[in-house]
């Protein structure tokens, strides 16, 4: 690592990034080899020795405490006492300094704000405060990206530049090429443990993809034109309010076709979440109706949703699609443990269960060391892979998939993508709803674009990406639609978050 | 490098970083990374690897040691809270042995007697008074199993039981009632009680579950309110005409009819009674609900993920008021036997003991996996039944027993503790180290 550089470290899920990080940051111990800082070996005890080495990590899931404010979580494991007497904190110097920090670096925070009411993009922003403030020369920043918009994507790595400016370095983890090619001067590839090469940001796509996964890596979906049957899906009117009693949904008219792809883009936070939700049962519908292939199943069960055919792979895959301390074998069978011949009236089919898990595991390429491990120890992308594998395991009419690729590896993603398009073909309905433009871009027959809780136009696959990027913001191409206010972040086509082709 | 760690087989996505994790895992980490680092030691013998695995985090060593440890320092209460021991060490540098000698006679004496209390009396003559021990342990053990599995099989479900003790109070007031108050056949008579029995508790444990799944209750605050309702509710009703005994004065009630009593099952002279046998169909049950049955899955699953398991169309509501009703059943049952065994045969203001605050002890103990909560009541039976003997001939106080009991527990609840109280694993690679470094 140089002084002001910012270094990719880019390697498919358990390839092993975060655990050398976790070395770095004193977590872990090295079994064995050395840590040079400044030409020194280091040897970390905790991250507390880190911190005094100059190395600060942003860790993928936040370590803040959700009730404090902003100066709280920054004081905390540094709180400063007032005038030398324990026990009186000293939250105005801590305040001052968040200021100071934020100013800087052109981090706005409010220090007064509490952090459960901050959007995902500023809790982060905290945390790199809270490194900053901590005067580390060294960020780590892990998987940053994977939880944000591509809005706050877009700011976070003009963040990047200003604290490399300002002659910080950085170590960037993440498996997203487009962000890399963005901001890095130098990436190195990981592959199972290993270091596998490193390249400049000249190096293209295919070449980064196919370093990181061992091989050469399709990143556009293969498909034969759709051949769209009857509708399956209709939803018309369709109003839901979000957890906060706010409206989500507000109107939404849309038809899936048996056979075809309709993909849902938007900025995330527009109401593609609670879209799902209700049609799944899992939200209550204020008005409207939503038909599934002649069958008005609004006010349903999601037990009975799922029953009438319709797979559903949640987008939060770690809260909502899977229970970690359960097997395998267990989670494939989550939503279908009570059918034949998996259950039979009160009574489970442990040998019938093992059966179908081995199948699976083995169609779905699931990487795992048994079918009783549990799910919580396998790489994001092959939990992913259970929960399709799950969906996909039973005769569908309709296929939902809710960021069906976030947080997985380029091999699994292309995997999915396959699977993805196969259920299409076999004349099952689909919808993709992702924030990963190129995503739905590759997938769909269809691209209805939402915003604000409504369909604000539907497009062919071939409209250009700018086209489709103007309808995120809510830009209608006739004029006449709704114009972008200043608290709607403008969805930027040319985003790397985006996963732009150049 | 090599992660041996097993939770970070995905360091992607789970960072052993939360501090819940990287603190339940920061010994093994410790451990796992201390072993390799000793690169000169070649393969690690059988014996090593046996010794590692023992060592390892399982569960049965850890129960044994934290029982060891329990013991030892209920050893130092027995001689600090005997006098004429302690007067002993008033001039131990004088004569050492004494003090030691004295201390070793009360300290073995007492455990002695608990244990031929509690399992084998070598010196008993008689078929009798062989069996009296485990007769007695056994009449312990029943009803703690039951109120045993309603924590356990409530905790499997996400759900903190803290009301067994009240719905063993439900259950005991119903199964007595009905025992003395409908006149039955003999068989038809206890299997009515035991039903009654197990209906109150259930009643009990639905009004937190339905609260719990509606509105939000926190099902703790409710289960303990409950605890007092039914307590204050069999205080009232045994003072009640038609309920009180009439030939007494004092809080108690008409005895249960001989023909809803639980038959005995070695003879009229030992205590133990068919509530073991019940004891263990009931776990033997609750082993098959939760791992073999459609029920027991989305117990588990809303018990571990409740927001996977909505999303797979498994209804919370229903799941949390069912593991409610259940538990309370079984508490219920549990209770029953306090009045349809022989432990009483009617209703007094303490009749429930503290079985159902021992039930959560128990499940603690027993890894809130069922046959763990047998075992675990087995060994709360015991310490009972070879306390109330060393209590009568070592005459150390029944507290003891309590004591050691929380001992243990507190023990279990901190592995951590054992672990390094035993310098497991961790410290003993650690040492094992400096020992290499000082040419061992």
């Amino acid at each position: 690592m140089e002084p002001g550089e910012i270094h990719a470290l880019l390697g498919e899920n358990g390839a092993g990034k975060s655990t050398l990080m976790n070395v770095l940051y004193g977590l872990y111990q090295p079994d064995e080899g050395e840590i040079l800082v400044d030409g020194r070996p280091l040897r970390l005890s905790g991250p507390s020795d880190a911190i005094a080495a100059g190395i600060g990590m942003v860790h993928q899931h936040f370590m803040l405490v959700p009730v404090f404010t902003v100066a709280e979580n920054i004081m905390l494991g540094a709180e400063q006492v007032r005038g030398g007497i324990a026990g009186f904190l000293d939250r105005r110097r801590a305040r001052r300094e968040v200021a100071e920090v934020s100013e800087r670096y052109h981090l706005r925070v409010d220090p007064d704000a509490i952090i459960e009411d901050l959007p995902v993009g500023i809790q982060q922003r905290v945390e790199i405060v809270k490194a900053l403030t901590r005067d580390v020369d060294l960020l780590i920043l892990d998987e940053p990206t994977a939880v944000l918009t591509p809005q706050e994507t877009e700011e976070l790595l003009t963040v990047m530049r200003s604290l490399k400016a300002a002659g910080k370095s950085i170590v960037f983890i993440t498996h997203k090429l487009g962000e890399v090619k963005a901001v890095a001067d130098r990436i190195t590839v990981i592959r199972r443990g290993r270091t596998v090469g490193t390249a400049s940001p000249e190096a293209s796509r295919d070449e980064l993809a196919a370093l990181m996964v061992g091989r050469s890596v399709r990143l556009t979906v293969d498909k034969q034109p759709a051949t769209p049957g009857k509708p399956i899906l209709e939803v018309a009117g369709l109003v839901v309010d979000d957890d906060r009693q706010c409206r989500a949904v507000d109107g939404v008219e849309l038809t899936v076709r048996a056979g075809e792809v309709l993909g849902v883009a938007g900025v995330q936070g527009n109401g593609q979440t609670e879209l799902i939700e209700a049609i799944m049962g899992l939200r209550p519908a204020l008005a409207g109706s939503v038909t599934l292939d002649g069958e008005q199943i609004n006010g349903w069960s999601t037990k009975r949703v799922l029953r009438a055919g319709v797979g559903y792979v949640p987008e939060d895959r770690s809260v909502d699609g899977l229970v970690k301390e359960f097997s395998v074998a267990e989670n494939l069978v989550l939503d279908i443990y009570d059918r034949p011949p998996f259950g039979k009236g009160l009574a489970l089919r442990p040998d019938a269960i093992a059966k179908s898990a081995q199948e699976r595991i083995a169609q779905f390429d699931v990487r795992t060391p048994s079918a009783d491990a549990a799910v919580g120890t396998l790489s994001g992308g092959n939990q992913q892979k259970v929960i399709v594998a799950r969906e996909l395991s039973r005769p569908l009419k309709l296929f939902i998939a809710a960021q069906p690729t976030r947080g997985v590896d380029v091999g699994s993603i292309e995997f999915i993508h396959s699977r993805v398009i196969r259920e299409r073909d076999i004349g099952t309905a689909v919808m993709v709803v992702s924030s990963e433009l190129d995503e739905v871009i590759g997938l769909a027959d269809r691209i209805a674009v939402m915003y604000r809780g409504r369909i604000i136009g539907i497009v062919g696959p071939d409209t250009p990406r700018e086209e489709i990027g103007l309808l995120m913001a809510g830009i209608t191409p006739d004029g006449a639609g709704m114009t972008p206010t200043g608290d709607t972040p403008a969805s930027a086509p040319e985003s790397p978050g985006n996963e732009d082709k150049e | 490098m090599t992660n041996s760690h097993p939770v970070s087989g995905s360091p992607d996505k789970e960072p052993a970083t939360e501090p819940a994790l990287a603190e339940a895992a920061g010994a093994d980490r410790a451990a796992t990374m201390a072993a390799p680092e000793r690169p000169e030691e070649p393969r690690p013998s059988l014996g090593r690897l046996f010794l590692d695995n023992l060592w390892a985090a399982n569960t049965v060593t850890v129960t044994v040691l934290a029982l060891l440890l329990a013991m030892l320092i209920g050893a130092i209460l027995i001689i600090v809270s005997d006098p004429e021991v302690l007067a002993t060490y008033g001039y131990l540098t004088a004569r050492p042995a004494d003090a030691l000698n004295s201390s070793w006679a009360v300290v073995s004496e007492a455990y002695a007697n608990l244990f031929k209390g509690a399992i084998l009396d070598p010196e008993a003559s008689g078929f009798t008074a062989a069996m009296s021990p485990i007769s007695e342990t056994l009449t312990y053990t029943a009803p703690l199993v039951f109120t045993g599995l309603s924590v356990a099989l409530a905790f499997r479900g996400g759900l903190f039981n803290i009301g067994a003790q009240g719905q063993a109070t439900l259950g005991v007031i119903l199964a007595a009632v009905t025992g003395f108050a409908l006149p039955l056949p003999p068989v038809a008579h206890l299997l009515v009680a035991l039903l009654a029995g197990a209906i109150g508790g259930a009643v009990w444990g639905f009004v937190p579950g339905i609260l719990k799944a509606r509105t939000g209750a926190h099902e703790v605050i409710n289960t303990i309110m409950l605890n007092y309702v039914a307590v204050y509710f069999l205080s009232w009703i045994i003072v009640q005409n038609g309920v009180q005994n009439p030939g007494r004065a004092d809080a108690i009630s008409k005895p249960v009819d001989s023909s809803a009593q639980l038959p005995r099952l070695l003879g009229a002279d030992l205590r133990v009674h068919a509530g073991i046998l019940l004891a263990v169909l009931a776990t033997w049950f609750v082993a098959w609900l939760l791992n073999r049955s459609t029920l027991g899955f989305e117990l588990r699953a809303v018990g571990a993920n409740p927001d996977a398991a909505r999303t797979a169309g498994i209804s919370i509501t229903k799941t949390y008021v069912l593991v409610m009703v259940l538990a309370g059943a079984l508490a219920g049952l549990g209770g029953s036997q306090m009045v349809l065994g022989t432990t009483a045969n009617a209703l007094t203001p303490l009749v429930v003991a503290q079985i159902g605050f021992d039930g959560i002890l128990v499940a603690l103990l027993g890894r809130v996996k069922p046959w763990g909560v047998l075992l675990a009541a087995l060994l709360f039976g015991a310490l009972q039944a070879g306390g109330n003997r060393m209590q009568s001939y070592s005459g150390i106080s029944l507290e003891l027993v309590t004591v050691l009991q929380a001992l243990i527990v507190i023990f279990i609840a901190a592995p951590a503790l054992v672990k390094a109280i035993f310098q497991l694993r961790a410290a003993r690679a650690a040492r094992l180290q400096t020992s290499l470094a000082k040419g061992w």
